[in-house]
């Protein structure tokens, strides 16, 4: 039996290679780099300290980001999780057309977030897009709702919770199935407003799976960030650039790798807090049943 | 619920709940059915509503001749199968070593795993392409793949699955001569079959989606997969016909999208099954 642990571990070897070199040795990578100065042609990387974080937190942009990513976490997050509830107390019992509304309200998740955002593109056009149009039946005048800096992230948010919702909402259909049918005769007889056996009964024990979302939705707001290629490109004057936009603008157009790395890092640090949260919270929160 | 008597609120209740739901899908499925509606009718009907205009496939062949989607098409096909593939014959042989065997460092080594579920190669664009270039894959589709064939994600699903096949199966196989190998394949793999089907439909999904990583690493049309290829057609400046960029796109989705309509089921019961363990 001795020689089992072997077997274990050439099972385990080729799965954890390709685990180490592309998650976890870049992760160690990023933060060494981002000590180090970008190496420029003749001129060799060398180290710099703090100096690529000096610059970072000097730096306008680096702040607009992050307050927009921010921002865009604490809209889309909450919207769409409640939208997501609302399709799925919808669809979970019969209603007239329910496989209409299911498909209606899923059918945005399958779709790839680029073709998405060319759709939404050709929605906000102005003049040309839908909403304008139906702004013009109103006699309403043109709106360059992406070319506003101050209307530019919203409609980005839009998209945001337009591709999320209907996935989030197959969470809490299985959840809302595991609820016993017995609470809601319960609340049948004390004749409970609706909105009273929501607040006590539904939403309580729909807990985990919204934890569960949301963590899954903070990282989603970090990473997706296909549409602001396609639709605005970061503009007008970074209103809709997020932080991981920016990661790529100064990585891979500037090609300043080692201030990458530090704004990677800041990233790294975003996720840890996360996943730390979630560890401890997820064991004292969610179990109180 | 069904025991309650049909009193005037409670029909009252159900037609504002009725009509809510409704409210909310038509207004979810119209920017889908705006890009039907251009992609299907000739370019004078973009923002003209007549129930009697013309169908026309046209603007499907001009995307199609204007841009290499067939090309694209091979690509993203190769791309995904071959990640698939490649995941989840890793994954099971490391599910199985982590829900069967006891070792030195089990637990630290599946903390790693774990990691990934967090902090995904997506994020960390800069060092992976560095890590290609040293390896001289830039621009391969190979190279697109390469970060995401060991997948955490696999592990921990499969993983699951696996503890849950009773441990007598295995000793019972054992005594009778079975080999690893044949464990897995006669036993292991044919239990787990929900769990590979729920995989495999999220990862082709995501890897048919996936588009910045492939943006970074590819540049030519030999391995553009579809998204990256879609994004440059439809760029601003190009000068193309919205029908036709909207062709483009329902095209680029399609096949997923069939997919979706037939098997919607199995999709959503997959999705669900993929998130929740």
């Amino acid at each position: 039996m001795k020689h089992r642990w072997i077997y274990a571990w050439l099972m385990l070897l080729p799965a954890m290679t390709l685990l180490v070199t592309f998650t976890h040795y870049p992760a160690i990578r990023t933060i060494i780099n981002s000590f180090w100065s970008t190496g420029r042609g003749r001129r060799q990387s060398e180290f710099v300290g703090l100096g690529n974080y000096e610059r970072m937190l000097g730096d306008d942009v680096f702040w607009q980001v992050l307050w927009n990513n921010l921002l865009y976490a604490a809209i889309t997050i909450p919207l769409s999780i409640a939208i997501a509830i609302s399709m799925a107390l919808f669809v979970h019992r019969k209603i007239p057309g329910i496989g209409f509304l299911r498909m209606s309200y899923f059918t945005p998740t399958v779709l790839p977030l680029i073709a998405v955002a060319n759709i939404w593109l050709f929605f906000y056009t102005p003049g040309f897009g839908l909403i304008d149009q139906i702004r013009s039946f109103f006699g309403l005048a043109q709106q360059n709702w992406m070319g506003q800096p101050e209307t530019a992230l919203y409609t980005m948010m839009a998209v945001t919770i337009w591709k999320e919702a209907g996935f989030f909402m197959i969470f809490y259909l299985a959840a809302l199935q595991t609820i016993p049918p017995s609470l809601y005769e319960a609340a049948a007889i004390e004749a409970a407003p609706r909105w009273t056996v929501f607040r006590r009964i539904t939403f309580p024990l729909l807990m985990p799976t919204t934890l569960f979302v949301s963590v899954n939705a903070v990282i989603n707001a970090f990473r997706m960030i296909d549409h602001i290629f396609v639709m605005t490109g970061g503009g007008p004057n970074n209103a809709t650039s997020l932080l991981l936009f920016y990661i790529y603008e100064v990585a891979f157009r500037q090609w300043d790798t080692a201030y990458g790395a530090t704004l990677t890092v800041v990233m790294l640090l975003i996720l840890s807090l996360l996943a730390i949260g979630q560890f401890f919270f997820l064991d004292r929160k969610v179990h109180y049943r | 619920m069904n025991t309650a008597v049909a009193s005037p609120n409670t029909a009252y209740d159900r037609l504002l709940v009725t009509v809510g739901a409704w409210m909310l899908a038509l207004m979810w499925i119209l920017p889908l059915a705006y890009a039907v509606w251009t992609a299907f009718h000739p370019a004078e009907f973009e923002t003209r509503f007549d129930l009697f205009a013309p169908l026309t496939l046209e603007n499907f062949s001009k995307a199609w001749v204007q841009a290499p989607f067939a090309r694209y098409f091979l690509n993203t096909t190769i791309l995904v199968l071959m990640i698939l593939s490649v995941q989840i014959v890793l994954a099971t042989f490391a599910a199985y070593a982590f829900a069967l065997y006891d070792f030195p460092g089990k637990n630290i080594l599946f903390g790693l795993v774990l990691v990934q579920l967090m902090i995904m190669p997506d994020i960390l664009l800069v060092e992976n392409y560095t890590t290609m270039r040293q390896l001289g894959l830039v621009d391969t589709i190979l190279a697109i793949g390469l970060p995401y064939m060991g997948s955490a994600f696999a592990i921990f699903l499969l993983r699951q699955t696996f503890m849950t096949i009773p441990k007598e199966l295995n000793e019972v196989a054992r005594i009778e001569g079975a080999n690893t190998l044949t464990l897995l394949r006669r036993v292991y793999v044919p239990l787990a079959k929900p769990t590979y089907l729920a995989f495999g439909l999220v990862s082709v999904s995501a890897h048919w989606n996936n588009f910045i990583w492939p943006l970074i690493i590819t540049n030519s049309v030999e391995t553009r997969p579809l998204t990256v290829g879609l994004s440059i057609f439809s760029a601003a400046d190009s000068g193309v016909e919205w029908s036709v960029i909207n062709a483009a796109t329902l095209m680029t989705s399609g096949p997923l999208l069939i997919a979706f309509l037939l098997f919607q089921r199995q999709f959503v019961q997959s999705f669900m099954r993929a998130g929740i363990k």
